[in-house]
C-alpha cells in the first residue's frame, strides 16, 4: 500500500489532493468561522450581542449566510468585461488558498515543505493585489476603478516594509525555510527581541489585508464598496472568503514568523503536551483576535495619512532595524552561516 | 519638550494602547441590546401600530359609517363605502385600509366619535405579499376582536390626556 501512494504518479497525485484537502477544508470551514468570530467579537466590544439566533451561539450563522451568497443572483454590469470580471474573484480566492501549500502546522508538517517558503508566501500575497485591481478595471464603474487604485497603491507601499521585516527576521535565522524559522525561535520567539518590528509588521498585515483602519479600497463612506460594489452573488462571495482567508494567512505569517510557529511558549512539560498544529492554531486565532479588535477599536485612516505611515515611518523605521541587526549580528558573530 | 513628548507618545503607540483598551474592557461589560424576538421594549398606551375596527360589548359594530377618517386620513389610505341596514342604522359595506400607504399618524383614531377604528399595540404584522397588507373590514374587525382587552385598557389609560 505504501508502495502505491509512494512510488506510482497516481499514488502520489492521490497524495497530494489528499494533503490540499486536508488544509483547505479545515481553512474553510476556518473562514467561515471567523466571519461569526468577527461578528461577534465587534458585538461584544460595541455591548451589542451579535448573531444569536441560529444554531447555540449563532454558530449556524455562517452556514446560513454562506447559502444565502450562493442562492443570489449573478449581476454582470452591461460594461464590464465578462471574462476579467469573472476571473478576479477566482484569481484572489485561489491565491489566498494557495498560499497555505507551504505553511507548516507541526515540525515539518507542510503539504510542500519547500526551502523558499517565505519567498513563496511575499510573492502570493503580492499577487493578491491583482485580483483587486482586475476587479476594479472590469467592473467599469468609478468607485470600483478608484477601490483598485487605492488597493494597489496600499499593498505596494506596505509590502516594502514587509519585506525589510522580514528580511531582518531572515538575517537572524539564515533560512528561508519557514520550518527553520520556527526551529530558530527555539529559545525566544522573534517577538521579544524585535519588538518594534513585530508592531510594524502586524500594521502592515492590516494594510495588506485592506483591514481597518486600512480599508480604504473598501472604504464606504466614500467609495460605497470600493474594488467589488458590482459584485454580486459567489463572485463577492470568493472576494469575501479571500478576503478572510488572506486575515487568517497574514496571522499566520505572523505566528511564524514572531510567535513560534507551532512551538509551545516554553519547551517544558505542560506546554509540550500540546500537539503543535494546536499552537498554531492558538497563536493564528491570538492574531486574528487582535485584527477583529483593530477593527473595532480604530476609525479609518485618511488616505494621505495611509501613505505617509507606510513610506515615511515604515519603510525607515524597518530598513534601520534591518540595519542594525545585520550590525548586531556581524559585530557579535552571531550572524548564521546557513542551517541546511 | 512638549514636542518630545509628543513624539514619545506617538512612538510608544500610548493613545492606540489605551484606545483598544477601552474596547477590550468594553467587551465585559452587560450588553446593551434588547433579545429582540423574545424580548420587547416596553410600549406606551399611545403607540400607534396595526389598525383594528372595534365593537361595542354586546357585538354590535362601532362604527357608524361617518367617514370622517376617510376625511382625515392623509394619505388617503381608508375608503369606506357605506349603506343603511335593514334596521334602518348606517353601516359600512367595505372599510379597506391599504396599509403600504398608511403613515401610522394617528388621525383616524383622533377623528373617530366613537372610538371604532383605533391603532393598536401590535407592530409585527410583516407580510410576504404586498396584497395581504391591503386590509378589508373583515380582517380590522378580527384585529379588534383579538386585541380588544388590551385596546380598552390603552383607551382608559390615555383617556386623562385627550
Amino acid at each position: 500500500m505504501a508502495h502505491f501512494f509512494f512510488d506510482t504518479i497516481v499514488g502520489q497525485v492521490i497524495l497530494i489532493v489528499l494533503e490540499a484537502l486536508a488544509v483547505l477544508v479545515p481553512l474553510l470551514i476556518a473562514v467561515a468561522y471567523l466571519t461569526l468570530m468577527e461578528r461577534k467579537v465587534m458585538a461584544a466590544m460595541q455591548m451589542r450581542r451579535g448573531p444569536n439566533v441560529n444554531g447555540l451561539f449563532g454558530l449556524l450563522q455562517a452556514f446560513a449566510d454562506a447559502i444565502k451568497m450562493i442562492t443570489k443572483e449573478t449581476i454582470i454590469p452591461s460594461g464590464a468585461n465578462r471574462f476579467l470580471f469573472l476571473f478576479a474573484p477566482f484569481l484572489t480566492f485561489s491565491l489566498a488558498m494557495m498560499a497555505w501549500a507551504v505553511i507548516p502546522t507541526g515540525n515539518g508538517l507542510a503539504v510542500a515543505n519547500i526551502n523558499v517558503g517565505i519567498l513563496y508566501l511575499l510573492a502570493i500575497s503580492s499577487l493578491g493585489v491583482y485580483g483587486m485591481l482586475i476587479a476594479g478595471w472590469a467592473s467599469n464603474s468609478k468607485y470600483a476603478f478608484l477601490g483598485g487604485l487605492r488597493s494597489a497603491a496600499q499593498m505596494v507601499s506596505y509590502e516594502v516594509s514587509i519585506g525589510l521585516v522580514i528580511v531582518s527576521v531572515l538575517l537572524a535565522v539564515g533560512s528561508l525555510n519557514l520550518n527553520d524559522i520556527i526551529l530558530a525561535q527555539r529559545h525566544v520567539w522573534f517577538c521579544v527581541p524585535m519588538f518594534p518590528m513585530f508592531i510594524v509588521f502586524f500594521i502592515s498585515a492590516l494594510a495588506e489585508t485592506n483591514r481597518a483602519p486600512f480599508d480604504l479600497p473598501e472604504g464606504e463612506s466614500e467609495l460605497v464598496a470600493g474594488f467589488f460594489v458590482e459584485y454580486s452573488s459567489l463572485s463577492f462571495g470568493l472576494f469575501f472568503l479571500g478576503e478572510y482567508a488572506n486575515m487568517i494567512l497574514m496571522s499566520g505569517m505572523v505566528s511564524i514568523l514572531f510567535l513560534g510557529g507551532w512551538l509551545p511558549p516554553l519547551g517544558i512539560a505542560p506546554f509540550t503536551w500540546i500537539p503543535g498544529p494546536l499552537w498554531l492554531i492558538a497563536k493564528i486565532l491570538f492574531c486574528l483576535f487582535v485584527f477583529i479588535w483593530t477593527r473595532a477599536t480604530f476609525p479609518r485612516y485618511r488616505y494621505d495619512q495611509l501613505m505617509r505611515l507606510g513610506w515615511k515611518v515604515f519603510l525607515p523605521v524597518s530598513l534601520l532595524w534591518m540595519i542594525a541587526t545585520a550590525g548586531f549580528l556581524l559585530a557579535t558573530g552571531l550572524l548564521p552561516q546557513g542551517v541546511s | 519638550m512638549a514636542g518630545m513628548d509628543r513624539a514619545l507618545k506617538a512612538f510608544l503607540l500610548t493613545e492606540i494602547v489605551s484606545g483598544m483598551a477601552a474596547t477590550f474592557k468594553t467587551m465585559f461589560k452587560p450588553k446593551v441590546t434588547l433579545n429582540y424576538p423574545y424580548e420587547k421594549s416596553p410600549l406606551s398606551p399611545r403607540f400607534r401600530g396595526e389598525h383594528a375596527l372595534r365593537r361595542y360589548p354586546n357585538g354590535e359594530e362601532r362604527c357608524i359609517a361617518c367617514k370622517l377618517c376617510e376625511a382625515a386620513c392623509p394619505a388617503e389610505a381608508i375608503t369606506i363605502e357605506s349603506e343603511p341596514r335593514d334596521d334602518g342604522s348606517r353601516r359600512t359595506t367595505r372599510y379597506d385600509i391599504d396599509m403600504t400607504k398608511c403613515i401610522y399618524c394617528g388621525l383616524c383614531e383622533e377623528a373617530c366619535p366613537v372610538d371604532a377604528i383605533v391603532e393598536g399595540p401590535n407592530y409585527e404584522f410583516a407580510t410576504e405579499t404586498r396584497e395581504e397588507l391591503m386590509y378589508n373590514k373583515d380582517k380590522l374587525l378580527s384585529n379588534g376582536d383579538r386585541w380588544e382587552s388590551v385596546l380598552a385598557r390603552r383607551l382608559e389609560l390615555d383617556a386623562p390626556y385627550r
